[in-house]
Parts: structure tokens; C-alpha cells; sequence
């Protein structure tokens, strides 16, 4: 079957999903209120139900690119529309390109298009495709390209070509004589992402519709979550950093419109405030690592493609490009709950379920780890992952992975024991992306999407029996009345530990042996740490599930169970969980072109750095299974009859700090309110005391010290000194003419004596005159 | 004789006249003392005319020095005369004002 | 020469020693008609002096207007004055006006003394043998004198005589 006639090439119009998305939001903004709840949740059913099938057509259209790439000045146009410079081995004719695996593979991906809401895409339904490559091939990783003068790589059989990918640009604004560009960018990575966020939204959307009926305020609910859909859309589909960041931003206030859905609680909005404030925090990091890498890679252009391609480059500046990624990283630590900007996602819980499911376990959260993901050479090149050394950004996810892991035990609530969870599992796809193994985490991410989601969902379900409370201590003894629930959970649950053959086995699975081996050197702190937290995983998932569904019902509610229109979404997604794991199968397999189909689509070619994905090793995958065995037996065992090792913590001092420890958070809950308090309270205080004493003071002594200069001025200089003068010279004519006065007596015969006095007076001062002159 | 006795003499009448002035309070003394002073001048110049006459030629045309002298001492008798006739019509009037005359007493001129 | 004018100088300083006591009597007495009187005797010896000079009119004419009509005057102002008869205190300025008088007195004494003597040191001139007539001092020869060389200060000293006449008459009226 041909596609190309039938239906139109979408790879280069998928600016359509978030257009969908936000006219849905739109919609349902204007005119939800007038509208019944059937028919709000009804617009955005549909509008996200149109993405998803939408996302099937451009995954096959996908495929057949990677299969089929296109040529020369096709090519290069290409290469060039997406911001990269185009390489002159483009030009070449690829004659070798058509070779037998690539036909027969694109039969195959033709049957992958088929929109069927169950199917996965290249799964084992559907016929296999001819035998393309052996595991050997396909262990090494396709060569990739390298910075643009640069001749193309050669090739090995046709397959790993660098297959650009599609953008579709316009010009956004202009700055001087720069011109910033905006568009659509589609490859195996965005179109993976079109998959999961669809797939996931579509299915909380169904359960929304049951979950929240006759909620006070439905319509908002639909309409964040049509934003919300839209906004991760636009992020993932975004062609420069710009982009990204605005993707960002919207879904994180998505995520705080969500969070506080019911806000009439005061608790619900503290948690959106956390989030949102938590999230601006790493976002300085983030808005920093967009300038810098706009800066490093020649101050020209957004463009990932440019900036993954100067960071591929023999002469970037590998200390711009650390302090670009780690200042990236710094935002993804708050997105994606690595430690230590981890403590939003907790209390994030306070949202409604479906919110829980959509937003804090398959999607935004996820924002990061693609980030990482799509910006890979930046990290690769800056932080030199491909070389000996522990690196920040494997080691946060390790710690996150532990934190995660064992905050995990001590909740009493569901919904927080898979919310550490998450934060474990995200520290998972870091830790991958930090040692090199890009395609395990990404596909990690894809994985943990499924069972995650199906995970918050049967906990959703549980509680919409158990009249709305997520407290464990509540429940109990469920499995008999839940039963799809409860298979569901299970499924899940079993694919979160990483047991075989559930999804999460494979993917975590590739992490370890992805720590184990390294880019040529083993990170044996993340196989440690990883392994621990697998162990961890499964005793605290064997504790949940004991919990809530085993023993007794301790609650005061009458469990049933749910609904059609919940337990279908979680069936979807427990099947989903179940088989997806295949997608990446890393064995021979007699039948299987089926070989790391995922990565082979995935992973990009076009500008990536030369990561070697790990083979696969059995014994870790064996010593990881046991792990997780033994994991969920300590768990369940914990509760089962006779509970010999309850009431451990109460009487072990140790255990007991241990406990008390974890159950607050690490105390970091109350170093952030400590430091916001001082940063509140003592700083803002002692500003405000610099403030009025300091500034204040400087300013009014300035007016002071002039006024009282003034007056000194005026009492000493004016009055004492210029008046005196002037009073003085007054008095002292008058003064003297008092003195004189006193001679003018009115008596005539005063004055004759001094008239004749004088007389006499002059007479003999003639005489010596006249006496001196005869005599000289 | 010598000449300078007559003239010592005119001094010293002079100089009693000169303090009869500055020292006596009642008007009328002090008009006394002004005849002493005028009477030292007479003196003075009929001495002199008597020099001149024994001793130097005319002087001018027909009148000698000896002449100048009592002439002199004529007009200076004469102005004496009136000038006291006019001070004592002066206290009198200054007597009839004030009831006395205390020469003293006339410092309206006082400043 | 001295010797011949030797009664003429007895006579001079005796008249001259009576005229210096009788002016320091002027200045110095508490009655005021004595004051007068004593003024008489300065005046007289005055004539006296005039006459030991050979100037006959002048001694006369002295002693008519002087004595006989200046003292009248003076007279006839005190008792017009009702000046006190008798000793009265009020007549003499107070000690510091005296003793400044006094002062002024000696100075002017010393300063004229000196210039006389310095001037005229011991000149002499002798009267023996001399005539009025020689001397030019008859009364003809001073009328001659008047009448001719000096009519015009003597018309001036008519009209200064009629001014103060008639001065004195517009002074002393009494209305």
C-alpha cells in the first residue's frame, strides 16, 4: 500500500497537533460554560483523539524516511531548512541507499501505519519484515555526521544514513540583521513523543470524562487540559531553544492551572505554588543555558540544529558548552524532579489523578529528559560524556534514583508512592542520558510513560471506590472487588520493577547495561546505584500493591468497580506496559527485522554524537531480575501473616532516625521553607532594615547635614561673621562718636582751652620745625 | 630799656587774661579778663612804637612805626569799647532769660 | 644809658609789679566789684606805662575811655546783673577747668616767653633826650595820622561803633 497517494505527506505539516490542541482549547474557553459536560469533554475527546491518530500516520510517514531517505539537493534543502549547513557529500547520488533490508522494511513500516488505537508501531502484529541486519550491526551505533564541511561518514549496507529531519520554518521576528525563524522540527525523537503525549492524553481524556463527572468547575478542567496537550506539543515539535522555552513555561503554568483545580483547599494551592515556584527556579537555569548556547555557537541563531551542530564541531568551546549545559540542566532539574528540586512532585498529588497521570508521570515531567535528549551533543561535547570520569548530570540522576527509591517506602498515601516513584524513574533517564546511553533512557521515558500512567490510573480507580481517599491505611483486600483494576495494577506494577517480559525490564534493563558498559569506560557508581534502586523499586511496589489490594479492607467505604470508561483507558495501557517492551528487542531473532526497531527510528543520525549503545549482557539482566524478585518478596513479606519484621523501625533506634528521616522528606522540605523563611523573614528584614537605616539615612543626612551646614553658616558666617562686621563698623562709628561727643561739652571756655591750647601746641611744634630746619 | 620787658610784661598780662578766661564762671569776669588781654596788646604796641621810634626811619610816607603804635592802640581801645558795651547788653539779656549768668549754663550747643 | 634810664626802670617794674598783682587779683578775687576795682588798678598802671613810653595821648585817652568808661560799664552791667555784692563762691569754674586754665596759662607764658626772648633778646632802646614830637606821637601827629594814612579804618571803626551802639541798645531793650 502505497501512503503517498492516499494520504497527504504530514512530516512537514505537523504544526497541526498543537493548532488541533489549542483551537480545542479555544472552543472549550469561549463557549464550555453554555455547553453540557458531554459535549466539553466531547470537543476535546475528539480534538485529542484526531492528534492520535494523527501521531500514528506521522510515525509511519517517519519510518518510511528513515527507510527511504531522501537525496541530495533534497537533502541538503533540508539539512538547510533546519538551520544546519548542508554538506557537500549530500550532493552525492545514493545509489547504494535501496538495498534489500530497506525494501523489505519498508513494507513493514507501511503496515505500521495502520491507525489502530491498540497497535504499537513496528510491534511483532503485522508482519514481520525480512531479516536486516544482525545484532552485531546494529550494536554499533549508525555513524553519524559530523560537523558540516565535513564529508559525509561512510555507510555501512545503506542503513544509517543521516537522515535529517523535517522542518518546516518561517521567520518569527528579526533583530537587526538576524533573522529568528520558527517552525515545526520532526524526528524519530518528536515523533516518538507525538505518540506517547497523544496516546497518554487521549487516554486521561476518556478517563477525565468518568473521573471527574459533575466536578465544580469541568470546563476548566478540559480546556487546561486541551492547553496542556497543545503546549507539550509545541515543545516537542519546536525547531529552536525559543521555542522550547515557551513550550516550557506554558505547560508549566498548565501544570499549576491543574494542580490547583480544586483550590478551594488550601492545600491544593500551596502544592500549585511549589510546583510552579520550584519550576521557576530551574527555569533561571534554563532561560542562562539558552543564552549561552545562542552565544557559544556564534550568537546567530536559536536553532537546535545549529547549536548541535557547533556543538559537534573539532573547535567548540567546551567550556561555554559545560556551563550551557549544566546551566540546561539546571532547569531540567527542576522540571524533571531530579534531586534536589525533587519536592514539588509530591505535593503535586494534590491534583486530580488524571492530571497525576497525564502531567506528572508520562508527559511534563518527561520535558526534561527530552530536553537532554534533543540537545544531546551540547551535553555530550560539554560535559565529555564519552570519556572517563564521573559526570553531574549521571550522577544527580543516580542520587535522584535513590532519593526517589526510598522516600517511596514511607508514604502512606498511593498517589505519593508513585510520585517518588516517578522521581525514581526519572533520575533513571537521566542517569542513562548521563552515561551515553541516549537510546535507553528515551526509551525508558517512552516505557515508563505506559505503566506509569496505567499506575496513577488504577490508583485513580481505587480511590473513585474508595470514596476519594488515597491513604493506603484505608484500603485494602481490594483485589477481590477490583479485579480489572487490580490485573491492571499488577501488570503495571510488574513492568515498573523490571521484571521480564514487561516493558520496563527491557528499558531499564538497557540503562544498567548502558552504566555497565559506558562509552568505552563502565560507570560503576550508576550500575550500583542503579541496581539498589531496582531492588528498592520492587519492595516498595510490593508494599503498595500488598497494601492496597491485599489483606483486609480497612476502610469505611463500599468498593466496586469502575466504570467502563476508567478501566478501558487502564487496560489499554496495562496491554501497552505488557508488550512495548519488544520494541527494542536486542536479540537475534530468527523473524525479527524486529532488532532495536526503536532505536533504529529514534535515534537521530543527523547530528549526534557517537554514542555506543550497549550490547546486551545477560548476566546483569539475570542479576537485575533476581534483584527485583527479591525486591517484591522482602515487600510483600513485610505484610504478609505473622509480620515478622513489622514494627522494625519503632524499635531500632537507628531504623527508627532512618524512618523518621525519610518520612520527612529528607528534611528538605524544611530547608526550602527554612531558606524561603530567611530569604522571606531575615533577608527581606534585614533589606528592608539596610534600606531605611542605611539608604534611608544616607539620604536624609544628606538633607540634614546641608540643613544643619545651613545653619551653621547662617548663625556662624552670616550672623556672626558678615553682621558682626557690618553691626561693628556701625557700633564702632557710634562708639566713637559717643567718645567724641563727650568733648563737645556746649561750655565756651572748655572750648577756648583747647583752642588755645592747640594754639600753643602748634607754636611749639613750629618752633622745633623751625629750630631743626636753622639748625640742619 | 629793653624791649623785652615791655614785652614780658604784655605776656604775662597776656597769659593772666587767657586764664581769667578759661577759668572765671560769671560772665562779667570773663569780659574782665578780655580788657586784661586787650590792655597786654596796648601795651605791647606803644612799646614798640617807642622802639621804632628811637630807633628805625619812617616807614611808609609821612606816618613812621612810632605813629603806627598809639594808632593802633586807638582803634584796638575803641573796638574794646564796644565790644564790651555789646557782651554786657549780651549778659544783660542772658541774665534777664535765665536769672543768671553762668556762662555755664549756656551748653545748649551741647552735643 | 642805663643809668639815666635808670628811674625809668624803678618805675617801670614798680608799676609793672603792681599791674601783674593787681591782674592776678582780676582773675583771682571772689567779689566781683573788687574784681572791677582791681581791674582799674591794671588799667591805671597801663597809663602809667604809656606815659613812661612818651605816649602822652595814649595814656590819657586810656585812662578817659578805659577807666572811665569800660569800668562804668562794667559796673553798671554787674549791678544790672545783680551780681552778688561781696564774696561769692560762684564765681570761678571748678578745680579741673582751673587747673587746666592754669595750665594753658603757663604754657602759653613759657612759649611766648621764649619766642620774646629769643627774638628780641636784649634789645634796648633809651627814651633820654627823645621828644613826643621825635617820637611821633603827639596827639597832632597821631590825628594827622588817623585823619590821612588810616581814614578808612577809622570810618570802619565809626561804623562798628554805631553797629555795636546800636547793637547794644536792640540787646539790651527790654520788652
Amino acid at each position: 500500500m502505497n501512503f503517498a497517494i492516499t494520504i497527504p505527506y504530514l512530516l512537514d505539516k505537523v504544526w497541526i497537533f498543537p493548532a488541533i490542541m489549542a483551537g480545542s482549547f479555544l472552543i472549550i474557553l469561549f463557549f464550555g460554560k453554555r455547553l453540557s459536560e458531554r459535549l466539553t469533554s466531547g470537543i476535546g475527546i475528539v480534538a485529542v483523539t484526531a492528534c492520535f491518530v494523527l501521531s500514528l500516520v506521522v510515525a509511519g510517514q517517519w519510518i518510511a524516511r528513515v527507510d527511504h531517505p531522501p537525496t541530495g539537493a533534497e537533502m541538503a534543502a533540508q539539512e538547510a531548512e533546519c538551520g544546519a549547513t548542508p554538506s557537500e557529500a549530500n550532493a552525492e547520488d545514493r545509489a547504494s541507499e535501496d538495498a534489500s533490508d530497506d525494501g523489505s522494511t519498508s513494507v513493514g513500516s507501511g503496515d505500521q501505519g495502520e491507525s489502530e488505537p491498540a497497535a504499537d508501531t513496528g510491534s511483532e502484529e503485522g508482519s514481520l519484515p525480512a531479516v536486516g541486519v544482525g545484532p552485531g550491526e546494529s550494536a554499533s551505533a549508525p555513524p553519524v555526521e559530523t560537523a558540516a564541511p565535513a564529508a559525509a561518514s561512510a555507510e555501512e549496507g545503506g542503513e544509517g544514513e543521516a537522515v535529517p529531519p523535517v522542518c518546516a520554518t518561517f521567520t518569527w521576528f528579526q533583530s537587526g540583521e538576524r533573522e529568528f525563524g520558527a517552525g515545526t522540527l520532526l524526528d524519530g525523537l518528536s515523533a516518538m513523543m507525538l505518540f506517547t503525549v497523544t496516546l497518554i492524553s487521549m487516554l486521561v481524556h476518556w478517563y477525565s470524562k468518568e473521573y471527574l463527572r459533575d466536578d465544580r468547575r469541568f470546563t476548566h478542567y478540559y480546556a487546561f487540559l486541551s492547553l496542556f496537550t497543545a503546549s507539550m506539543l509545541f515543545y516537542v515539535l519546536g525547531t529552536n531553544t525559543l521555542q522550547m522555552l515557551v513550550g516550557w513555561e506554558l505547560v508549566g503554568v498548565c501544570s499549576f492551572a491543574l494542580i490547583g483545580h480544586w483550590w478551594e483547599e488550601r492545600a491544593n494551592t500551596n502544592a500549585a505554588l511549589k510546583a510552579f515556584l520550584t519550576n521557576r527556579v530551574g527555569d533561571v537555569g534554563l532561560i542562562l543555558g539558552v543564552i549561552i548556547t545562542f552565544y557559544a555557537a556564534g550568537a546567530k541563531s536559536f536553532d537546535i540544529a545549529w547549536i548541535n551542530e557547533y556543538a559537534l564541531s573539532p573547535n567548540a568551546s567546551t567550556g561555554l558548552l559545560v556551563v550551557g549545559a549544566l546551566c540546561l540542566f539546571a532547569g531540567v532539574t527542576s522540571k524533571s524532579g531530579q534531586f534536589p528540586l525533587h519536592t514539588w512532585l509530591p505535593d503535586a498529588m494534590a491534583g486530580p489523578t488524571p492530571v497525576s497521570a497525564l502531567i506528572h508521570a508520562a508527559t511534563m515531567v518527561v520535558a526534561g529528559v527530552y530536553l537532554i535528549a534533543r540537545l544531546y551533543p551540547v551535553f555530550y561535547s560539554g560535559l565529555e560524556i564519552g570519556s572517563r570520569g564521573i559526570h553531574y548530570v549521571a550522577l544527580i540522576g543516580g542520587i535522584t534514583c535513590l532519593v526517589g527509591a526510598s522516600l517511596a517506602f514511607v508514604q502512606q498515601d498511593l498517589k505519593k508512592v508513585l510520585a517518588y516513584s516517578t522521581i525514581s524513574q526519572l533520575g533513571y533517564m537521566v542517569m542513562a542520558l548521563g552515561v551515553g546511553a541516549w537510546t535507553a533512557g528515551v526509551f525508558h521515558l517512552f516505557t515508563h510513560a505506559m505503566f506509569k500512567a496505567c499506575l496513577f490510573l488504577c490508583a485513580g480507580s481505587v480511590s473513585h471506590a474508595c470514596h476519594h481517599t488515597f491513604d493506603m491505611r484505608e484500603m485494602g483486600g481490594l483485589h477481590k472487588k477490583m479485579k480489572t483494576t487490580h490485573i491492571c495494577f499488577i501488570v503495571s506494577g510488574l513492568a515498573l520493577a523490571g521484571i521480564v517480559p514487561f516493558a520496563g525490564f527491557w528499558s531499564k534493563d538497557e540503562i544498567l547495561v548502558g552504566s555497565y558498559e559506558g562509552q568505552g569506560s563502565p560507570y560503576t557508581i550508576m550500575l550500583v546505584m542503579g541496581l539498589i534502586t531496582a531492588f528498592m523499586t520492587a519492595c516498595y511496589m510490593g508494599r503498595a500493591y500488598y497494601l492496597t489490594f491485599r489483606g483486609e479492607y480497612r476502610g469505611h467505604a463500599h468498593p466496586h468497580e469502575s466504570p467502563k470508561l476508567i478501566t478501558v483507558p487502564l487496560g489499554i495501557l496495562a496491554t501497552l506496559s505488557a508488550f512495548v517492551g519488544f520494541l527494542n528487542w536486542p536479540f537475534y531473532f530468527p523473524s525479527a527485522g524486529l532488532v532495536h526497531r526503536f532505536e533504529h527510528y529514534v535515534q537521530p543520525t543527523f547530528l549526534f554524537p557517537p554514542v555506543e549503545v550497549a550490547k546486551f549482557n545477560p548476566y546483569i539482566a539475570v542479576f537485575s531480575i533476581l534483584l527485583a524478585v527479591l525486591g517484591g518478596v522482602i515487600g510483600i513479606g513485610y505484610f504478609a501473616k505473622g509480620r515478622p519484621l513489622a514494627g522494625l523501625t519503632d524499635r531500632v533506634a537507628p531504623l527508627r532516625w532512618g524512618y523518621q528521616f525519610l518520612e520527612n522528606k529528607l528534611y528538605l522540605d524544611k530547608l526550602y521553607d527554612g531558606l524561603g523563611e530567611l530569604m522571606r523573614g531575615r533577608i527581606a528584614a534585614a533589606m528592608y532594615w539596610i534600606n531605611m537605616n542605611i539608604i534611608d539615612k544616607v539620604v536624609v543626612g544628606a538633607g540634614v547635614a546641608s540643613r544643619v551646614a545651613g545653619g551653621l553658616v547662617y548663625r556662624y558666617v552670616d550672623q556672626g561673621i558678615v553682621d558682626n562686621v557690618v553691626n561693628g563698623s556701625g557700633a564702632a562709628s557710634e562708639s566713637s562718636g559717643q567718645f567724641l561727643r563727650r568733648s563737645q561739652t556746649g561750655k565756651v571756655q572748655q572750648y577756648a582751652s583747647l583752642l588755645f591750647g592747640g594754639a600753643v601746641a602748634f607754636v611749639v611744634v613750629l618752633l622745633i620745625t623751625i629750630r631743626l630746619a636753622s639748625n640742619v | 630799656m629793653l624791649i623785652n620787658q615791655f614785652l614780658f610784661l604784655a605776656a604775662i598780662l597776656f597769659c593772666i587774661g587767657v586764664y581769667g578766661v578759661l577759668a572765671r564762671k560769671n560772665g562779667v569776669m570773663v569780659l574782665m579778663s578780655i580788657e586784661l588781654i586787650l590792655n597786654s596788646v596796648n601795651i605791647n604796641l606803644v612799646a614798640f612804637a617807642a622802639l621804632w621810634g628811637t630807633r628805625a626811619p619812617a616807614v611808609g610816607t609821612e606816618a613812621t612805626a612810632a605813629t603806627i603804635g598809639p594808632v593802633f592802640a586807638l582803634f584796638v581801645i575803641a573796638v574794646a569799647a564796644a565790644e564790651v558795651g555789646v557782651g554786657l547788653a549780651l549778659i544783660l539779656m542772658l541774665y534777664r532769660n535765665r536769672r543768671s549768668i553762668d556762662i555755664d549754663d549756656l551748653d545748649l550747643m551741647k552735643g | 644809658m642805663t643809668e639815666e634810664m635808670l628811674p625809668v626802670n624803678i618805675a617801670f617794674f614798680a608799676i609793672a609789679a603792681i599791674m601783674v598783682f593787681s591782674a592776678i587779683r582780676v582773675v583771682t578775687t571772689k567779689n566781683v566789684v573788687h574784681a572791677a576795682l582791681w581791674l582799674v588798678g591794671v588799667l591805671a598802671g597801663a597809663a602809667a606805662q604809656f606815659i613812661l613810653l612818651a605816649s602822652e595821648f595814649m595814656a590819657v585817652t586810656q585812662v578817659l575811655v578805659y577807666i572811665g568808661a569800660i569800668v562804668v560799664l562794667f559796673l553798671f552791667g554787674i549791678m544790672l546783673t545783680r551780681a552778688e555784692l561781696g564774696k561769692s563762691d560762684d564765681l570761678d569754674n571748678d578745680r579741673p577747668q582751673r587747673l587746666v586754665a592754669g595750665g594753658v596759662a603757663v604754657a602759653l607764658a613759657l612759649v611766648m616767653g621764649y619766642v620774646l626772648w629769643d627774638a628780641f633778646r636784649a634789645q634796648s632802646f633809651s627814651l633820654v633826650g627823645s621828644t613826643t614830637a621825635q617820637l611821633g606821637q603827639t596827639t597832632g601827629q597821631i590825628s594827622d595820622s588817623i585823619f590821612s594814612t588810616y581814614l578808612v579804618p577809622f570810618e570802619a571803626l565809626s561804623v562798628l561803633l554805631l553797629a555795636a551802639l546800636i547793637g547794644a541798645i536792640v540787646l539790651a531793650r527790654r520788652d
